[in-house]
């Protein structure tokens, strides 16, 4: 294998291990077919048509690979979800629609690497006989659509996508679909009433997987962009030698996005669970900014709850004695950090500073959700405006100190009673940043605020206030 | 009659913008009906409301933006009823129902942006283009400037934290932007004139 | 099978198709594939629900119907399930809620809704759905019945929390001829877009906007105009559609509802009619899953102003002489003087026109009066249109069916009767019910050559103006009986309002007009005291009707003869299912 020189200052770290980011931001290297093909592309998706798709999917069961979109839902076992004796055509949808805060992976593939997609997504279309996938791309990828629709031009001309892919008799049809700027349509069933034409409102449960009942009423597979890759890569290296590298329950590489106050952030693929958070931020990222200490971490996109650099957690050692740490000691796999509350989730991990006021990354993200919900259910259709008025008023100092508690009231009466896992997204963090860091937000606030009028309509009372402060 | 409340009126309406002597008015031709026919075939057969988006895509490139007009147009293209067109329109942030300035500026303000000074920059890009960020509200996100030339919309994560703060240009991404950077990038755009 | 192994409740279960479902403690056995709201309805468990309709398609957003559900344990594989004495297995109770509405039920499940978790969820709703509610019940239509108002007091909080400004939507919007919309009281529970989508089949309404700005709205340009467009105020959970015939005419609490039927046409639409004090103020359509499901036509429900109309006839007249004007007179002098003509007429010298919008009771009366005088020539008015393939019927007489089977009849001698009433063969008449001039095409100039007409009516017309004697009935809103619709359905009409003024019931004056006119002769019939009593002597003389009683046709209606006729509707509805 020749040499790989990557751009400046995108040069790996010595403990990461590029896979799926081999070529990404790599000297010399384009998204085109004859620059994939160069570094052995579409060989996994030879092996694959070789063998019974059956026979592929025992080797994605195999592998232990796990869905990355966030959620971490064994992919092999998704796939055999599709009801036996189904008669109706089955579909793929590769959800390109990373939007969750905190995650920059996808983007990269899809802009410099697509070949690597599509391979992946034939294989997987194979495996489950799909004749039609669709790549399910987010509005703000403009460029990247244009680039993955050439690749899917280049592809069937060399004849891995459209008729009769490499003369096995095996058709599939890849097109690509966009969004228009809605975080819900990364929802799996949002995203496929967004592919129907209609709101993409999330669908009831159940069926808890639209494998069983998708697109157009047939069984559907969604898969995230990183998900269909890691399939080339249990394809590549076989399934047992995938599931041996790693976490024991996560194995493969895993993409982390930094983003924050790290004095280096960026993307850093390693194998899941080889480092630890501190390993990550210390060692990786290059620790804080000048004379500034980690105060807080969201460990997997916004919607996981925020971890405090301070706290102590409860860790077991291989022996299984019990040890103390903090954050900086859970190894980065897609299970440990559940253990302690949060989750491993996309893989973006934002790092907050002892410069940053809490309540305000709260708001911040409250905006985000209030925005982003769809509104087709109760709880959070009504409750993420109403979180962020709050939170809003806290970070301006017009709460009173009860108000803190009514917002993480409202957060517990959203969470578990929505339609879609929405309703966890946006009011974990604010479970987690009013518990957490429960005297920021109480700083802010002031008793006599609870008797001031909130709103216009009670605006009028406020001329029978003597005191203001 | 009918009331017309701001919601109403926002589907009925277009709301005029300095941007739309940049882009040529919504009018349905042959031409247009046949690629919008090319997106419809892309779906399986009987599912031409999957194309509603794809359809919209290509209105709003060459158009600036969804009019009124344009509406039950698209509804007839892809076999849907005008009010469940209007339903995706007014859905989907990154469906506009204003024409946007020539160029089209989105800051991120998200999180990981916002920590890196997404919000100042925000308000960098509205001094220098010329357009108040109250002009920016939650039922009109977008502002267009007088000449027409620039409108600016605060967006919500553009998925590429890492490098923040994140600004678009039409289709062009501007990662780790500073207000000097950004000078450079709007004076190029100003340029291309 | 030893006898010391009793069967275990599920099998005994499974050998029906049932499932054994624990609810709030008690076990109770449902079909499978009962919706757990459905399931917990039916035992007096009551689930709340804004968006679920068993008409329409489930939506599940509300999340009203959380309910705390739980399943046996998971087994660990090879281990075998342990029962208690009772045969059941331990429930283990999930931490989250789950919604009623689109859940099944399935064996051993366990259904709370009396623990922290369902009235929490419950309440936690109810205070999400009213903080950008208007809170303007004193002045909202829908108050009184209003699912939000009767939820918010039976599982809502005491005291509310929320302080902030609220989302302003809009209100008033005339969102079609006979429907307002006000977006801040929706609850979104979309039932009026699924109504309009999936039962009248025209997406006219629809979601607009994202998130805490979503609001239901119609297309500019376009009105929700559908003849079916009211029954999405019926089925708006709150006030948000209100009725423009009904808006701010009376407060839902003074209205008394009675059941009955609609009578625009042959359907017999189940319906409720609304009352105070003698006077109809709305009409709503009554469940009925074989002849109109939860529906009516705007048309049939908004054709119910003549009920009170001035020009209600409230008194008998009559002409002293046939130059004379009409002249208001008492009951008993106008009957007697009725039945004396009437026995003088020769009988092959009249006829009788009687109204298929007449009860059985009433035309089985009209019929023997008819046989006593030995009048051959007696037909109703048929009234033949178009039907709307949803649930008016082509037939826009309501009881043609009942005439058929009591009489007979089915206005196939009409033209007979008119015939001879314009060669002057027929001298003699006897409306009952009907505008002859109007429907059965007898022009005043040929009834005003009549030696004698008698008209009986409940609103003045051409025909009862030209009438030697008029007697005022009354509507269908006043009347007890009973009709037949076109699917051969017996069904009852109830009085709603005391007939008005003077009036008197249809059967009753039939039944005074045939004991004046027999004198002596004992007629069971003619001696009824009351509508049902002449429907026991129609169900002991009448093949069809045998066996049929008051009691036994119920608020839903016996089927009695198969017609071959159906309702498109319906059909639809069962095809669907």
């Amino acid at each position: 294998m020749s040499e790989i020189t990557y751009k400046p200052g995108h040069e790996p770290h010595p403990r990461e291990t590029r896979r799926i980011f081999r070529n990404i931001d790599r000297v010399g290297y384009t998204p085109s077919i004859e620059s994939f093909l160069e570094d052995g592309g579409y060989e996994a998706l030879k092996k694959a048509l070789a063998m019974e798709p059956a026979a592929v999917i025992d080797e994605v069961k195999k592998s232990g690979l796990r869905g990355r979109g966030g959620a971490g839902f064994p992919t092999g076992v998704k796939w055999t979800f599709i009801p036996r004796g189904n008669t109706k055509p089955v579909y793929l949808v590769c959800n390109c629609d990373e939007s969750e805060p905190g995650t920059f992976k996808d983007r990269f593939i899809v802009h410099q690497d697509p070949h690597q997609l599509i391979e992946g997504m034939v294989i997987a279309c194979y495996a489950v006989q799909a004749h039609y996938a669709i790549i399910y791309m987010r509005e703000e990828f403009p460029e990247a659509a244009k680039i993955v629709r050439e690749a899917l031009e280049e592809a069937e001309k060399n004849g891995f996508v459209g008729k009769n892919i490499q003369g096995t008799g095996y058709d599939l049809k890849i097109i690509l679909h966009r969004g228009a700027g809605a975080y819900i349509c990364g929802e799996e069933t949002g995203l496929i009433n967004s592919i129907e034409g209609v709101r993409p409102y999330p669908r009831i449960k159940p069926p808890f997987f639209p494998a069983a009942i998708g697109l157009y009423g047939c069984p559907t597979i969604v898969n995230n962009v990183e998900s269909l890759c890691q399939v080339r890569q249990v394809l590549l290296r076989g399934g047992e030698a995938y599931a041996s590298e790693g976490a024991q329950r996560s194995p493969g590489t895993r993409i982390i996005g930094v983003s924050g106050d790290v004095k280096k952030p960026g993307y850093y693929e390693i194998i899941s669970g080889s480092i630890t958070y501190g390993e990550l931020l210390y060692d990786l990222c290059g620790g804080p900014k000048e004379g500034r200490k980690f105060k807080a971490i969201i460990p997997g996109g916004a919607s996981a709850k925020v971890m405090r650099c301070d706290e102590v957690l409860t860790g077991r050692n291989p022996d299984g004695s019990v040890r103390k740490m903090s954050i900086f000691g859970v190894p980065m796999d897609l299970d440990s950090i559940a253990a302690h509350g949060s989750m491993s989730g996309s893989g973006g991990v934002i790092v907050m500073d002892d410069s940053r006021s809490m309540p305000e990354m709260l708001r911040n993200l409250n905006r985000f959700f209030a925005w982003e919900s769809c509104g087709q259910c109760t709880p959070c259709r009504e409750g993420n405006p109403w979180m962020l008025k709050l939170s809003t008023r806290i970070c301006e100092g017009k709460a009173s100190p009860e108000d803190v508690d009514l917002l993480k009231s409202v957060a517990d009466n959203i969470c578990g009673r929505t339609v879609c896992a929405f309703g966890e997204a946006c009011s974990w963090p604010v479970q987690a940043f009013t518990t957490k860091f429960r005297e920021e937000f109480l700083a802010l606030t002031k008793p006599i605020n609870a008797f001031k009028p909130h709103n216009p309509e009670s605006a009028e009372a406020r001329k029978y206030m003597t005191r203001e402060d | 009659m009918i009331e017309l409340t701001d919601d109403i009126c926002a589907l009925a309406k277009d709301v005029p913008s300095p941007g739309e002597k940049f882009y040529p008015v919504f009018e349905p031709t042959p031409e247009l009906a046949a690629e919008a026919h090319g997106y419809v075939t892309m779906y399986p057969e009987g599912r031409e409301q999957s194309a509603v988006l794809p359809i919209i895509h290509m209105v709003q490139e060459k158009f600036g933006f969804i009019s009124a007009r344009s509406i039950p147009w698209i509804a007839e293209m892809c076999k849907s009823t005008p009010i469940h067109v209007a339903g995706i329109v007014s859905f989907y942030p990154g469906i506009r129902r204003k024409c946007p300035g020539k160029w089209h500026i989105r800051v991120c303000h998200t999180i990981a942006c916002a920590m890196s000074g997404g919000e100042d920059l925000l308000k960098f890009i509205c001094g220098k283009i010329g357009v108040k960020p109250e002009e920016m509200t939650e039922a009109e996100p977008m502002a267009v400037s007088a000449d027409g030339l620039w409108s600016i919309e605060a967006v919500e994560c553009l998925a590429h934290c890492g490098f923040g703060p994140n600004v678009m240009v039409n289709d062009t991404l501007y990662s780790q932007v500073t207000p000097e950077k950004i000078d450079e990038v709007l004076e190029d755009y100003r340029r291309r004139d | 099978m030893s006898p010391e192994q009793p069967i275990l409740p599920k099998d005994a279960a499974a050998a029906e198709g049932k499932v054994n479902v624990q609810i709030n403690g008690t076990w109770y056995r449902f079909p499978k594939g009962t919706r757990i709201a459905d399931a917990c309805n039916s035992v007096g468990v009551h689930v709340p629900c804004f968006c679920y309709h068993t008409k329409l398609s489930v939506a599940g957003s509300c999340r009203m119907c959380l309910v705390e559900q739980g399943m046996p344990p998971r087994l660990a594989p090879g281990a075998i399930p342990t029962y208690n004495e009772d045969g059941y297995q331990t429930i283990q109770w999930m931490p989250r809620a789950v919604v009623a509405c689109a859940n099944t039920v399935a064996e051993n499940m366990g259904i709370r809704t009396n623990g922290t978790v369902c009235t929490q969820a419950r309440r936690a709703v109810l205070e999400f759905l009213l903080t950008n509610h208007p809170l303007d019940c004193p002045i909202c239509d829908q108050a009184g019945e209003c699912k939000l108002q009767e939820y918010t007091a039976d599982y809502g909080s005491p005291t509310h929390r929320f302080t902030e400004a609220k989302i302003k939507k809009g209100k008033h919007i005339e969102i079609g001829p006979r429907v307002n919309l006000d977006q801040e009281r929706c609850v979104l529970c979309r039932r009026c877009v699924r109504f309009m989508k999936e039962v009248v089949g025209e997406e006219v309404l629809g979601v607009v906007g994202r998130g805490g700005h979503n609001a239901i709205a119609c297309y500019p340009g376009k009105t929700l105009d559908s003849n079916y467009s009211m029954n999405v105020v019926d089925i708006c959970p709150v006030g948000a559609m209100t009725s423009r015939d009904f808006r701010f005419r009376m407060r839902v609490w003074f209205l008394k509802s009675t059941p009955t039927i609609d009578v625009n046409c042959g359907t017999g639409t189940n319906i409720y009619v609304w009352s105070r004090e003698q006077q109809v103020y709305r009409i709503t359509p009554r469940q009925n899953d074989d002849v109109n499901s939860c529906w009516m036509p705007d048309s049939h429900r908004l054709n119910y102003r003549y009920i009170n109309s001035e020009s209600r006839l409230l008194t008998p007249l009559m002409k002293t002489d046939a130059q004379a004007p009409q002249r208001a007179a008492a009951w008993e002098p106008v009957v007697k003087a009725v039945a004396e003509q009437l026995r003088l007429c020769s009988p092959e010298q009249t006829a009788f026109i009687v109204s298929a919008r007449l009860t059985n009771e009433e035309l089985f009366l009209a019929g023997n009066l008819a046989q006593l005088l030995g009048v051959e020539a007696l037909d109703i008015v048929p009234r033949r249109g178009e039907g709307d393939g949803m649930l008016i019927s082509s037939d826009h007489n309501p009881n043609s069916m009942g005439a058929q089977i009591v009489l007979h009849k089915d206005g196939s001698t009409l033209d007979d009767i008119r015939r001879g009433i314009k060669l002057g063969k027929i001298r003699n008449l006897v409306v009952l019910g009907e505008d002859v001039t109007a429907e059965a095409a007898i022009p005043s100039e040929h009834l005003v050559k009549l030696d004698y007409l008698l008209v009986m009516d409940h609103t003045e017309s051409a025909t009862t103006r030209a009438a030697d004697v008029v007697l005022p009935g009354v509507t269908f809103a006043e009347r007890y009986g009973t009709m037949v619709n076109v699917a051969g359905r017996i069904q009852r009409l109830n009085r709603a309002i005391d007939p008005l003024g003077g009036a008197k019931a249809d059967w009753e004056i039939l039944a005074a007009l045939l004991r004046e006119c027999c004198g002596d002769l004992p007629g069971a019939a003619a001696h009824a005291t009351s509508a049902q009593e002449v429907l026991n002597v129609m169900a002991a003389q009448i093949e069809e009707l045998g066996g049929v009683s008051w009691a036994s046709i119920g608020n839903q209606g016996q089927q009695i003869i198969d017609t071959g006729v159906s309702i498109p509707l319906i059909d639809r509805e069962k095809a669907n299912k």
